[in-house]
Parts: structure tokens; C-alpha cells; sequence
């Protein structure tokens, strides 16, 4: 760089992040070779590329900084083989995040730089701090005032039809489940909670357990979330498309083993966001009658009719089911309804895409301020496995502050987001979940697109055999466009 | 001597900006997302209120989420170039606050806090200082519901413990009654018309709201007979099976106060550091462990033993009333839809309430 304005304009906050053996090196080279270097890097030394959490680069640029780099050794240049890898598939991922978090991409980058290359190492940090001066300081999430706009949520149709066809399927799930209850030590199914209108989670031991059966779209948990405490005893689990994904998942990462777990498909036809209908029910003090009668479900409480369309009020995972049976089971019950073909996208997403930064930040603000901290988001999602030692409370290390900031409580969903990238199947649990109703499974749903931009032979929860994208790596990467210097 | 006021729908606004000249004032404000919640919010000209049952209670006003308690900065001695000292600030800031629209169970939930926070063996001086700071002005319910149940345990859906006013709605606004001192001087204060006239409106929608309420099972022998229940963990396993562990139910509780203390690092000095207090929830298995590893309530079901104890047994043992309003909360916000009322009265051997409550009972009848 020219070095004219060097010592005039103001310097500007970039974390870098290198790795030992190469770019550190290659830092170390450009400066014994006395390169000139713009001022505003400040490094951190670490083992790996490998080693960067993309939390660690999130972390940054919520707290304060301008820009982060990450650099490492060339692939196949690994110090420790593969480090580098696993690295890059991470921080595409994460490049690929940042926007919907509001945060300009650009503000982020990751590159290789190995120990003799003390010119491409000052081309690095003088080109990177140059587009950081031209993006500016960063606006820091707290600064973000309400969202001005209205911005419309988009219709979307579903892949599948939508109706109560599941309910069908009682009889015949309650019969295989009957003949399999000797042999299992308890089944997982749904029965009605406090009323009518709200199903909970059942465990079915006994025949009189079993005549509580009941499923249909009113039976939104996903039973998943039970298996890995279980492990070790013979668990029979009733499922949805969805929930069916959840337990491939957790097979996959031997999270739970094959010979314990009994999978009862049910092919499912959609099922209802029963915030919504909460919402629209309101206060009330007695619920007199529930009615599924096809796509229509009538709910009486005090003397009075409500009418909801799996149409107008399913799920929103639902507009864009494409597994309505599980893709694993061992028995299975219904005919599941034929998919339609193409993409959608969900509407809490497709409202993001429609804003731009600013609005996002501003979005994720106003709707982060209420969160109370709970982590129901957390404990309900059946693939959150650190369980009792999540970063975000664990004292061993002290990751996250306890402030309560919206700032502090946006970054744990974006811890759980991350830890879900490339396993989440989406199934919605987080969301539901959320007693005061943050949209949050929409930053999923984003990392869902990003993974299947970038390993498009794979998706979460299909096949127990396959291994996530982000626990593994390929030497090229045919959908990884890295920048040129 | 109580005060009796008359509030006007069209008049709210004016009240609030009234009230607003001196203090901090909450109100309940519905908010849109994947479900609509409401949650307490400074009110200022213009902001869209409503007055609907909050999904949050506003607990947060006396006991944060978060709290500082103070910092602490290293700083050169003057005397002593060689030497440091450490700074410690603890400034106590209590904003004076009033609540508008809150429920009788909420208002109830300050009653519970106060009672370990003011009366307990020490006084909590951030606690004490804000809630000396706080005036509540509660709207009574017009109805019970179906998630909550305060005429179970000592409340009412008009219930004037905890507040400093009640409002009822009658036709054309609201009849504001004085409960303390503090609610008269500021019904006397504002220009609200007398509403001594209306005490006939007043009394019938309260005894309506009344007379909409189930039946209350007996809840006497609760305390005794959880705590005969401890050793059962078949008990406390059937019914905790469905729970994970979440914690919203003692964040959305307004009467349940555990917190934790962390000692942070000053973001905004290099050299300092910060103590801060935050929500805590024995739901959570980190609650109880201690640094050595050992947890004394490691499974699930020993932690909800302990949530249904300390709130029907060892807070009554302790006070005499119950540490549970009735509000519902942890029943209407539990991602898995455990029903405290069910836990409640099975403990008892009341399973009969349960039916004809319409709350499922788990028993297998073995
Ligand atoms: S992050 Fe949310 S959508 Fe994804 S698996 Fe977990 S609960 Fe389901
Ligand atoms: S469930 Fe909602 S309120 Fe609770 S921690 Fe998650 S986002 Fe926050
Ligand atoms: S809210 Fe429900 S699931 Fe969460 S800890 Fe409480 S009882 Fe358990
Ligand atoms: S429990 Fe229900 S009826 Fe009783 S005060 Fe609270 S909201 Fe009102």
C-alpha cells in the first residue's frame, strides 16, 4: 500500500488469527524482510487454522472488531495434516453466515500464507486492511434501532398437501405398538396435556399407558430429544418425517445405538404451530371440544368456535417438509403424501433476505431483547449435545458473560446455530420452544441453506452411514470459491 | 382510609404520561414473532400498550436478570508510585419505577420475594432499594383461565396482595382502588376523578371473576405430604420424564428468585473487574454442582422435587404461605407441557381434582 495516509487516518480494529507454523511465520518473514505493513492487525497466535472456532471470529465482530482474518498453512500443508481443512469448510460456512446475522461478510476473511511468504503475507494484510478502511468502522449491534420498515412475510405453498390424514393411522400403531411392548422397555409417543388443544409427550409402559395414545398434527414435540438420556435401554419411538431425521442424526454420530431404538413411522401430513393457535385462542377457561375433520380443526372453549386450516396455520417447517415419512423406521404406518418438486424457501427467511443489514441487526435486536435466557430453544433441540456443559453456562471456560444483553443473548444463538451447522435438519424444535416467540429458527434455516449450497450430496439426518460436512473434509472442494489475493 | 378513583379508557394515556413525569413506567406490550408474547416495557408517548396478561411477569424490576454489584478497578496508589489499590464501587442505582397492568398473581410474586429478600435473616440492599423504589398498580382479572389457579394457592383473581392500587375494569375504564399508603398519595395526586359512585360495578365484576373460577383442591396438607414423598423417586422420575431440563418455568415464575454470582473481567477497563448476579434456576444440573464435581441433584427428577418442594413444603415451612401464586406460567410457557398441577396433586392423592380440572392424570396405576 501507498503507507500516505498511514499516519493520518484513523486506525481501525482487526483481529487476525494465525496459525503457528505458517502465517505466523509468514508475518514474522515480512517483518524481518521490514515490508511495510498497515498497523491495525492485531494477531493472535494460535496451533492451527484449525484450531479458529468460527465462534472465536463471531465473537470479534460483535464485541468491537472492524474486520478478522483467519490464516493458516496452504492445504495439504498442514502442520498437523488436516487441520486445515476442517478449517476451511467451517469458515466458508461462516462467511456464508455472517449476512444474515447483519454483519457484512466483507468485514471477514480467511486465507493461506505459509512461513516463507513474506510478500503474499504483506499483500494479505495490506489488502484486507484496505477494504476494512473502505467498509469503515463497524456498527456495533447495540447501536441498531428499531426496524423501520414493515417488511411483508411472503406466502409460501407447500411441497406437500397438507390434512389429518395421520390420524388413520391409530388403530394400526396402537396394535404393532401393543405386540412390541413386551420386548421394549417404554415407547415414545404424544398424549393430551392439560386440554384437548395441547398434546405433551408420552412414555408408554403399560397397555393402559397405550390407550393414551394419540397423534395427528396436533403431536408437534420431537420425541427425539429423549433417546440419548435412554441409551442403553430398548426404546421405542413414534415419529414423524421430521423427528424420524433427528434420530438418523443421532445415530449417526453414535449419539444412541440401532439395536436400542424401535422406529414406529407415522407418515405425517403436516402439523399445526400451535403458537399460533394459542395466540388465537387467548385467555379462555374451558376448552370444550377439539375436531380434526381434514384440513380443518375446530376448537370450542368457552361457548366458543375457532376454525384453523393446516393450510393457513400449519408449522412453517411444514411449507417446505420434503420427508413427511422418516427415511428410517421399522414399522410404518399411513401413506405418506407425494412431494413436490423445487425449493422453497421458509417465509421467516425469505423476510430476512428482503432486508438489508442494518434491518437485520435492527431485527435481531428488537427481537433479542426479550429473551429471558431460559434455553428451552437449547434443551428442546434433540442434536444439542453437550447437554449439562454448554459454553454459553459452563464456568470451565468462562466463554460468555452472563450480561444480559440482547448483544450477549443473539451470540448464543449463535453459538447454537453454529454447533448445529451441517446436523440440524431443521425440525423446528428450537422455535417452538421459545415461550416469548423469537423467529430463531430462521438463522438455522440459513445455515440449512448454506450447507446445501456447499455439500449438495448431503443432507441432515438421511442416512445413518454418511458423516456431517463439518465433521469431515475433502481435499478439493469443488463448491469452495476461495479468494484471490 | 382507601382512595377510590375512576380511570376512563380514553384517559389511560394521560395517566400514563402522569405517572411518567416521576418515574420509570412499565407497561405490558404485545410483541410480534414466530407467537405473540407480552412483556413489560418503558411506556413513552405513543408506545402501543395493551392490557393483557403478561407472558413475562415483571419480576425483573426488583431482581434484574443481570446485575452489577459492583466493580472493582486497580489504580496507582497517589501516595505510592509503587504501590496499587484496588477500587471498589458499589453504587446502588434504584430507579423509582412504577408497574401498570400487572396481574394479582404477579403482584403476589413481590410479596413471596420480599419475604427471604427484606425479612430473611439479611436484608439484600439491591433488592430492598429498588423495591422501596417500586409501585405496583395491578389490574384484577376479570376471569380465571385455564393454565392458572391462584384461588389454589391464598390469591384470587382480585387479590390486593403485593399491589398498591387494583384496577378493575368496568364499563368505560377502570375503578382504581388504594391498597397502601403509597397507591393512595398517588391516586391522590392525579387528577382521576372520584369513582366512589362506581364501587357497585367494582364489586360485581370481581364477584363475576370469582365465580368463574374451578373448584380449589385442598392444598393444607401439602407441605407434609411432599415432604413425605422426598425417598419416592419413582415419584418424581414418572413425573419429571417429559421435563428437559429447560428452566423456563422458574424464568417465567414470578416467585421463584434463585440467582448465581459470576466475577467477570471490566470490558471497559483493562485493569478492573466486575461482580454480577444473575437468574439462576435449580432446574438446571449446573445449580447444585460444586467445584469439586459432586452433584447432590444430579437427575432431573431430583431437581423437580426440589422445585415442587421448596415452593409447596420448605417456603411455607419457612413463611407460612405457599411460594407459588398460581399464576400458570410454568404451565402455559414449558416446551413439554408439564403441568405443575398435576405433579401437585398427584403428590396429594387428589387425582380426582385433577380430572375434573381437566389435567391428565400420569398415574399408571401400578
Ligand atoms: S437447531 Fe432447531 S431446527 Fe435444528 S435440529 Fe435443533 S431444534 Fe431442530
Ligand atoms: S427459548 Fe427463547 S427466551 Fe429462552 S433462551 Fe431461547 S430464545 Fe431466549
Ligand atoms: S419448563 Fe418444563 S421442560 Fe423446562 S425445566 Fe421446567 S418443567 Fe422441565
Ligand atoms: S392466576 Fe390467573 S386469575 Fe389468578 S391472578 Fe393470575 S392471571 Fe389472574
Amino acid at each position: 500500500m501507498s503507507g500516505l495516509t498511514q499516519g493520518e487516518r484513523r486506525e481501525l480494529r482487526i483481529v487476525g488469527f494465525l496459525c503457528n507454523w505458517c502465517s505466523y511465520g509468514g508475518a514474522d518473514t515480512a517483518g524481518v524482510a521490514r515490508a511495510s505493513q498497515p498497523t491495525d492487525l492485531r494477531i493472535i497466535r494460535v496451533p492451527c487454522s484449525g484450531r479458529v472456532d468460527p465462534l472465536f471470529v463471531v465473537k470479534a465482530l460483535l464485541n468491537g472488531a472492524d474486520g478478522v482474518l483467519v490464516s493458516g498453512c496452504h492445504p495439504r500443508d498442514c502442520h498437523y495434516g488436516t487441520g486445515n481443512f476442517y478449517a476451511r469448510r467451517r469458515l466458508e460456512v461462516l462467511r456464508r453466515f455472517l449476512p444474515v446475522l447483519g454483519i457484512d461478510p466483507k468485514r471477514f476473511s480467511y486465507t493461506w500464507v505459509s512461513a516463507s511468504e513474506g510478500q503474499r503475507w504483506q499483500t494479505v494484510v495490506t489488502r484486507f486492511t484496505e477494504e476494512i478502511h473502505e467498509l469503515g468502522p463497524a456498527p456495533r449491534f447495540m447501536d441498531a434501532g428499531p426496524l423501520e420498515r414493515e417488511i411483508e412475510q411472503p406466502a409460501s405453498s407447500p411441497l406437500h398437501s397438507l390434512d389429518s390424514a395421520s390420524l388413520e393411522s391409530l388403530a394400526a400403531l396402537k396394535q404393532a405398538i401393543a405386540s412390541r411392548l413386551p420386548e421394549l422397555d417404554l415407547v415414545l409417543g404424544w398424549q393430551e396435556g392439560r386440554d384437548k388443544a395441547h398434546l405433551v409427550p408420552l412414555f408408554i409402559r403399560t397397555p393402559e399407558d397405550l390407550d393414551r395414545l394419540a397423534i395427528g398434527p396436533l403431536a408437534v414435540h420431537n420425541l427425539a430429544v429423549y433417546l440419548p438420556e435412554l441409551k442403553g435401554r430398548k426404546v421405542g419411538i413414534v415419529v414423524k418425517g421430521c423427528d424420524g431425521r433427528s434420530v438418523v442424526e443421532l445415530l449417526q454420530e453414535k449419539l444412541i445405538s440401532r439395536e436400542d431404538v424401535e422406529i414406529f413411522a407415522v407418515a405425517c401430513h403436516g402439523t399445526f404451530d400451535t403458537g399460533r393457535i394459542d395466540q388465537a385462542l387467548g385467555r379462555y377457561q374451558h376448552l370444550e371440544s377439539v375436531r380434526m375433520d381434514g384440513k380443518e380443526l375446530r376448537i370450542t372453549c368457552d361457548g366458543r368456535e375457532r376454525h384453523f386450516s393446516l393450510e393457513n396455520d400449519s408449522s412453517t417447517k411444514c411449507l417446505h417438509c420434503k420427508t413427511p415419512l422418516s427415511p428410517l423406521s421399522d414399522h410404518s404406518f399411513g401413506s405418506a403424501p407425494s412431494v413436490g418438486e423445487g425449493d422453497s424457501t421458509p417465509p421467516d427467511l425469505a423476510r430476512l433476505d428482503a432486508m438489508t443489514l442494518d434491518e437485520r441487526r435492527a431485527f435481531w435486536r428488537s427481537q433479542m431483547e426479550r429473551c429471558i435466557r431460559c434455553y428451552a430453544c437449547r434443551n428442546a433441540c434433540p442434536l444439542c449435545v453437550c447437554r449439562d456443559h454448554c459454553i454459553s453456562d459452563t464456568r470451565e471456560p468462562h466463554f460468555t458473560t452472563q450480561e444480559s444483553t440482547a448483544k450477549e443473548k443473539f451470540f448464543f444463538q449463535i453459538i447454537h446455530s453454529l454447533h448445529l451447522a451441517g446436523r440440524c435438519t431443521g425440525c423446528g424444535e428450537c422455535q417452538r420452544s421459545c415461550p416469548v416467540g423469537i423467529p430463531i429458527l430462521a438463522l438455522r434455516e440459513h445455515l440449512i441453506r448454506v450447507t446445501d449450497e456447499l455439500f449438495p450430496e448431503y443432507r441432515a439426518g438421511m442416512t445413518v452411514d454418511a458423516a456431517a460436512p463439518l465433521l469431515t473434509y475433502s481435499v478439493e472442494e469443488p463448491h469452495i470459491q476461495e479468494r484471490e489475493w | 382510609m382507601n382512595c377510590y378513583r375512576f380511570l376512563a379508557k380514553d384517559a389511560l394515556s394521560a395517566f400514563l404520561a402522569f405517572l411518567a413525569e416521576r418515574e420509570r413506567v412499565l407497561v405490558p406490550v404485545e410483541k410480534n414473532g414466530a407467537r405473540s408474547s407480552v412483556v413489560f416495557e418503558e411506556w413513552h408517548e405513543g408506545l402501543p400498550f395493551t392490557m393483557l396478561k403478561s407472558t413475562v411477569p415483571p419480576k425483573a424490576a426488583v431482581l434484574p436478570q443481570c446485575e452489577v454489584l459492583f466493580t472493582c478497578r486497580r489504580v496507582p496508589d497517589e501516595g505510592d508510585q509503587n504501590r496499587h489499590v484496588m477500587v471498589l464501587d458499589d453504587t446502588l442505582t434504584a430507579q423509582p419505577t412504577v408497574i401498570v397492568a400487572t396481574r394479582p398473581c404477579d403482584a403476589r410474586g413481590f410479596a413471596v420475594l420480599d419475604r427471604p429478600y427484606l425479612n430473611g435473616l439479611y436484608q439484600d440492599p439491591y433488592y430492598a432499594a429498588r423495591r422501596k423504589e417500586l409501585t405496583v398498580l395491578t389490574l384484577t382479572c376479570p376471569t380465571g383461565c385455564e393454565s392458572c389457579f391462584c384461588h389454589w394457592v391464598g390469591g384470587g383473581p382480585s387479590s390486593p396482595e403485593g399491589s398498591d392500587v387494583l384496577l378493575t375494569e368496568i364499563e368505560g375504564g377502570y375503578l382504581c382502588q388504594s391498597v397502601t399508603e403509597k397507591g393512595r398519595s398517588l391516586l391522590e395526586r392525579s387528577a382521576l376523578p372520584d369513582g366512589e359512585d362506581r364501587l357497585a360495578s367494582m364489586q360485581e365484576a370481581r364477584k363475576k371473576a370469582y365465580q368463574s373460577l374451578g373448584r380449589a383442591p385442598d392444598l393444607k396438607t401439602a407441605p407434609q405430604r411432599i415432604s413425605e414423598r422426598f425417598s419416592d423417586l419413582d415419584f418424581w422420575n414418572r413425573w419429571t420424564e417429559a421435563c428437559i431440563s429447560c428452566g423456563a418455568c422458574t424464568y417465567f415464575c414470578p416467585t421463584c428468585y434463585c440467582f448465581t454470582i459470576t466475577d467477570e473481567g471490566d470490558p471497559a477497563h483493562a485493569e478492573g473487574g466486575r461482580r454480577l448476579r444473575s437468574w439462576d434456576n435449580c432446574m438446571s444440573s449446573l445449580f447444585t454442582r460444586e467445584a469439586s464435581g459432586h452433584n447432590p441433584r444430579r437427575k432431573k427428577a431430583e431437581r423437580m422435587r426440589n422445585r415442587i418442594s421448596h415452593k409447596y413444603a420448605t417456603y411455607p415451612e419457612n413463611w407460612g404461605v405457599f411460594s407459588c401464586s398460581g399464576c400458570g406460567r410454568c404451565v402455559s410457557n414449558c416446551p413439554t407441557g408439564i403441568d405443575i398441577r398435576a405433579i401437585l396433586l398427584s403428590a396429594l392423592g387428589k387425582e380426582e381434582d385433577m380430572i375434573s380440572h381437566g389435567t391428565q392424570s400420569k398415574e399408571t396405576g401400578q
